[in-house]
């Protein structure tokens, strides 16, 4: 068999993209522009909840308007009679479904599940739907439904003063050497608490499906980051073979990590469409976005440095906090960065999670790295200051040549080298260290740095490539774009295996019945998914030559030809003697009607059992610190901020973000994701906030006009750098993630940058204007 | 399904009367109206769409002033040739007011009219205490998340913001609300929330705002609009200030003073103690601080909203520098 080497070869390469020169937009490190981009434009992309079947009906949900306590009854009376009203699902006469595994792998209590609730622990959580003919009936039914409670009293945050400290998670617990009593004899030390507020990915496109039934085949149109795993929940859910759901999820309007789980309304809409024998379609409400399903958790650090007179740290003592509901966990690895980003032989970090009245928090971009960033990087910008040393310096002194933790090499960490292009690029070395030492009438200016990262995670793809008797190329596969440019890359990686124009190449994902695929999460699909479809174009490629060279009717049979070259979608022999011609000329003379192959990264002897947990659960995915070597991508965020010393507005008026995301397969979409986890930290920094009203465990800011995410006004002209190389241990073509890496690190170089300028230190999230005035 | 009937007027006075039926309601823009029907706080029974009423729509200015329809869109007048040079402080509210789509839909009588953002006020399914809404049902702000509430003209019945930007500017200059024949200053139009915040404007079912007359003034010529926030766009007011100066000759006295703040008030907040401290002073730095403080005299604050009390009187002062400095 042949063996494909990619055709622009990242091993010889610097960068192995487009930057390199010589790289075509077509190939793997080309800047081509998104494929799906005219569709969106023109609006011809239709999205999950626009599908228009006959005979739909609409589910409006009902949810609690108290936090903690219990159902007392439900009238549903008026809302039964409420015209158009086809079916109210309460807790009493909702049919009974099954626990489904969760999205580790674990396997389900026996025991029932029912998506709406009697006993209440949050405000907001489902307790009735109605279904009518109109949106417009099910929500005047809706409001109908009459629900009495028997309430109790609710933690409403971590700051209540009922909440505790919480539950010890072990598994969280890092330390090596003697932290406590090497910060205590330390001659220099600092320790302070750092706190993030809740937060929500507030995606444009709301949450939302269309389920519908025939026999028990299960069909749902549902944005999803995760078809597979949410099909298996559907299919537990309902005690039907995986097989017997589809999901298709064509586009998503965006999803931060909000959208790879089935949720309970899912359940409603599809126990309804079960009820009524009708599709259902249930858009969840702008509002509801905030307690349908969990936005970032509320988190408190402690970061206690202890160090030397040259800034050398000796110790980090670390402890944090996640809030988490009172009937789900959820763990946001709060130590994440801290023991990977500095060298230092002595360190402790472990973590709580307290249990207030909260939906289950979820993942919002780098779930862990971002707010553990937040405490490391503003702690080592305190002890910069503290020793009187430049806030750049300092981290290079404390360069980890290896995981600190893992006590591995770096597969690659090209930070050195990220801080060396940012500071350049941003003019570093003219910086006055002394806060309020810069200022432009009644603006004062500040400079801030912070490092960030994002561990590899890998796992196994699959993918089915045909070769069409046209000679175009087709690529399936169950994984999905929410924006982020899977479409593009995949159909580059085809182009180039195979050899023809990348617009020659159709990419089909976001169906069930497609090849399958695991979570778009973890900042992983790119990396999976290239590598899936460079295995199954190469199988392709070889069988197209593999006619060409054997099947007596190919022009080149008389060739007596070992192998053959494809390019621009023709196939000629290597030195050029004998015929050329198109693939679709090859196929038509040896009578084919397409070739097809499918390829997966799985292990050889991977069971049945394997590959379906590796597609459903993350139970298969590969530690990021596997094998010899310990994996991440990389950052380094400079920022320029003016802070209005009368009113303490801040607004953000520089970025350069140098950043290592190992080989990029597309620097033109890598550089537009690593924008929009800036974009994404600029409002994190400044802006946003689940504000909860305290008496009733109530987030009031529950909509787009309140809770505030930055506008175009707020964001500057950003600056990105790539300073990764290919990295052969991180993926089968060298990348390393993008998607999360962006957002890691820029609040804290936000809140550095307005000690900077002002000489206050805000350790709470966000940073608005009262904290400064 | 709440159905509501839908009926397009075809004369001022034919939309007049359709205003003056139980539960009917005057659709313009539609960008406060369809919200809050959303909301499940305005339940009309009969809308009555004024949109394609004729000659609503105008702008005049002329030596005596600005006269602008009701109907006109919010982004026209901030953008119009003669308002912005005589009346800087106008625009400038408009521009930077919600955003470019909403200016495009809203009008200038709506914008008057629009409810405020209190969160309660707009969640009667959750918190169905509110005065404003329901009248003697209490007020859900009041111990709650009040960041955003009001330290100016408030009550115990009602601490509420007036959130516009527009009429803010309109105070400042002693604009005039046409509702048809009669006239009312703007100052009087918006009403102190007192025992009944139900009540936010002088205006009787049955009427309309037709037009806003703004009379020139040189001190609406030298003007601005100051509005400061967390978010650079599309956020309303944490403080605003519409100021107006004119000097007497030696360009440094000041004759004639206006301001007006935002925000920070249960209706837009004509500031006469600063006008009364400044007027007949030489514009200085530290005087013009001192006298801005005036701004916030008897603000009472609710915890969260404190800080308004500092920021205001600062927005005030940056405002009147401001115009000093193009004197
Ligand atoms: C997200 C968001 C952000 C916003 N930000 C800002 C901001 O920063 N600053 C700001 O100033 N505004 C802001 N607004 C408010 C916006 O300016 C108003 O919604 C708009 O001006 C209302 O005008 P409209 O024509 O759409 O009114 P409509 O919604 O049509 O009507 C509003 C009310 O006025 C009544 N009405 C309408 N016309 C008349 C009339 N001629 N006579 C008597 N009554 C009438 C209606 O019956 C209704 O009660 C914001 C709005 C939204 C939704
Ligand atoms: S402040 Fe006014 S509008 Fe808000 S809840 Fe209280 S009464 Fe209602």
């Amino acid at each position: 068999m042949t063996v494909h080497e990619l055709r622009t070869r990242p091993g010889d390469a610097k960068r192995g993209d487009a930057s390199d020169g010589a790289v075509l937009a077509d190939q793997v490190g080309g800047r081509l522009s998104r494929v799906d981009g005219p569709a969106k434009i023109t609006g011809a992309a239709k999205y999950a909840v626009e599908q228009q079947l006959e005979g739909l009906t609409h589910a409006v949900l009902v949810e609690s308007t108290i936090a903690a306590g219990r159902v007392r009854s439900i009238d549903t009376a008026a809302a039964k009679a409420s015209p158009g009203a086809l079916l109210v699902l309460t807790p009493d006469n909702i049919l009974p479904l099954r626990t489904a595994t969760d999205w580790l792998g674990t396997p389900p209590p026996d025991v029932a599940y029912c998506p709406l609730a009697r006993d209440i622990t949050f405000s907001g959580q489902h307790v009735a739907a109605v279904v009518a003919e109109t949106f417009e009936q099910a929500v005047a039914a809706a409001a109908l439904v009459k629900i009495a409670y028997d309430e109790a009293a609710a933690i409403v945050d971590l700051s209540d003063p009922k909440a505790g400290d919480g539950i010890p998670v072990d598994a969280m617990t890092k330390e090596w050497g003697e932290a406590e009593t090497a910060f205590a004899s330390a001659p220099v030390r600092i320790c302070n608490a750092y706190n993030t507020p809740r937060e929500y990915q507030a995606p444009i496109e709301p949450h939302g499906l269309i389920a519908k039934w025939q026999g028990d085949q299960l069909t749902v149109w549902e944005p999803s980051q995760w078809l597979d795993g949410m099909a298996r929940t559907y299919a537990e859910w309902f005690g039907v073979p995986f097989e017997n759901v589809r999901l298709v999820s064509p586009y998503i309007g965006g999803g931060f990590g909000s959208k790879a789980f089935a949720y309970g309304y899912g359940a409603v809409a599809a126990v309804a469409a079960k009820m009524l024998g009708r599709p259902v379609k249930l858009a969840v409400t702008r509002p509801q976005t905030f307690t349908a399903y969990g936005g970032r958790a509320a988190t408190r650090q402690t970061v206690a440095l202890g160090a030397n007179a040259e800034g050398q740290i000796q110790s980090i003592v670390h402890r944090g906090v996640n809030e988490t509901s009172v009937d789900g966990m959820w763990v946001e690895p709060l130590g994440s960065v801290t023991s990977v980003m500095y060298a230092t032989p002595n360190f402790s970090s472990r973590q709580n999670v307290v249990r207030v009245n909260t939906v289950v928090p979820g993942a919002l971009r780098a779930p862990g790295e971002n707010p553990s960033a937040f405490g490391i990087e503003s702690a080592i910008d305190e002890l910069a200051y503290e020793v009187g040393i430049d806030p750049l310096e300092i981290r290079l002194r404390n360069y980890a040549e290896q995981d600190p933790h893992a006590k591995k090499p770096w597969s690659t960490r090209q930070l050195r080298e990220a801080f060396a292009a940012g500071a350049e690029a941003f003019g570093w070395s003219k910086r006055n260290p002394r806060p309020r030492s810069m200022r432009d009438g009644n603006q004062l200016i500040g400079w801030g740095v912070a490092a960030g990262t994002y561990p590899v995670r890998r796992a196994y793809g699959e993918a089915v490539v045909r070769i069409l008797a046209d000679g175009s190329v087709e690529v399936e596969s169950s994984s999905i774009d929410m924006g982020q440019g899977t479409y593009t890359i995949l159909a580059q990686t085809a182009a180039e295996v195979v050899g023809v124009p990348a617009e020659n190449v159709v990419v089909k994902l976001g169906d069930s019945r497609y090849a399958r695929a695991g979570v778009t999460g973890g900042s992983r699909l790119a990396g999976v998914m290239t590598g899936a479809v460079h295995k199954a174009a190469s199988a392709a490629l070889d069988q197209l030559i593999g006619l060409a060279i054997s099947d007596p009717a190919s022009p080149f049979h008389a060739l007596q030809a070992n192998t053959l070259v494809v390019a621009n979608g023709r196939i000629a022999s290597p030195r050029g003697n004998g015929p050329e011609v198109s693939i679709a000329e090859l196929l038509s003379s040896v009578g084919r009607e397409h070739i097809e192959a499918k390829g997966d990264t799985m292990p050889a002897n991977s069971t049945v059992e394997d590959r379906y947990k590796n597609y459903t659960t993350i139970a298969m995915a590969l530690p990021h610190t596997e094998g010899d070597y310990s994996r991440h991508s990389w950052c380094a965020h400079f920022i320029e901020v003016r802070v209005d010393e009368d009113f303490g507005t801040v607004r953000v008026s520089r970025v350069v973000s140098a950043l290592d995301s190992g080989r990029l397969y597309n620097p033109k979409l890598a550089e537009s994701q690593w924008k929009g986890g800036i974009i994404m930290g600029i409002g994190q920094a400044l802006l946003e906030e689940g504000i909860v009203d305290r008496r009733h465990g109530r987030i009031v800011n529950n909509n787009l006009a309140d809770y505030l995410i930055a506008t175009n006004a707020d964001i500057p002209d950003i600056e990105v750098i790539s300073v990764g190389i290919p990295d052969p241990h991180s993926s089968v073509l060298g990348g390393k993630g993008v998607g999360e890496l962006g957002i890691v690190g820029v609040a804290p170089a936000i809140a550095n940058a307005v000690f900077h300028a002002t000489g206050k230190r805000v350790r709470d999230l966000p940073i608005t204007l009262e904290k400064l005035i | 399904m709440r159905d509501f009937s839908y009926l397009r007027a075809s004369s001022v006075d034919a939309a007049r009367e359709a205003a003056a039926l139980p539960g009917a309601m005057l659709l313009a823009g539609g960008t406060t109206l369809v919200d809050l029907a959303k909301c499940g706080v305005a339940e009309p029974e009969t809308v009555v769409d004024i949109t394609h009423l004729k000659g609503l729509d105008t702008i005049a200015v002329d030596d005596r002033g600005a006269t602008i329809g009701a109907l006109a869109r919010m982004s026209r007048v901030a953008d119009h040739a003669d308002i912005k040079s005589r009346f800087p402080a106008v625009s400038e509210a408009l521009w930077q007011a919600a955003s470019a789509q909403l200016r495009n839909m809203a009008t200038i009588g709506g914008n008057l009219m629009q409810r405020t953002r209190c969160p309660y006020f707009r969640d009667p399914a959750n918190f169905p205490a509110c005065n404003k809404r329901w009248p003697g049902s209490g007020c859900s702000a009041i111990g709650g998340v009040t960041r955003g509430h009001a330290v100016l003209g408030t009550s115990e019945a009602c601490v509420a913001t007036y959130p516009g930007d527009l009429a803010v500017a309109l105070v400042a200059f002693d604009a005039i609300v046409h509702l048809g024949d009669r006239q009312i200053a703007v100052d009087d139009f918006f009403l102190l929330p007192g025992s009944t915040p139900e009540r936010e404007h002088a205006i009787e079912p049955g009427e309309m705002i037709t037009a806003i007359g703004i009379p020139a003034s040189a001190a609406a010529r030298r003007s601005t609009y100051l509005k400061v926030r967390d978010r650079q766009s599309y956020e309303f007011a944490a403080a605003s200030a519409a100021v107006g100066i004119e000097f007497e000759a030696d360009g440094r006295t000041i004759r004639d003073l206006r301001v007006a703040l935002g925000g920070v008030a249960t209706k837009p907040w004509r500031a006469r103690a600063v006008e009364e401290a400044l007027n007949g002073k030489v514009l200085e730095p530290e005087v013009v601080r001192q006298a801005s403080l005036l701004a916030v005299e008897g603000a009472v604050d609710r915890g969260a909203n404190h800080y308004k009390i500092e920021l205001a009187p600062r927005v005030v002062a940056r405002a009147i520098l401001k115009m000093g400095e193009t004197a």
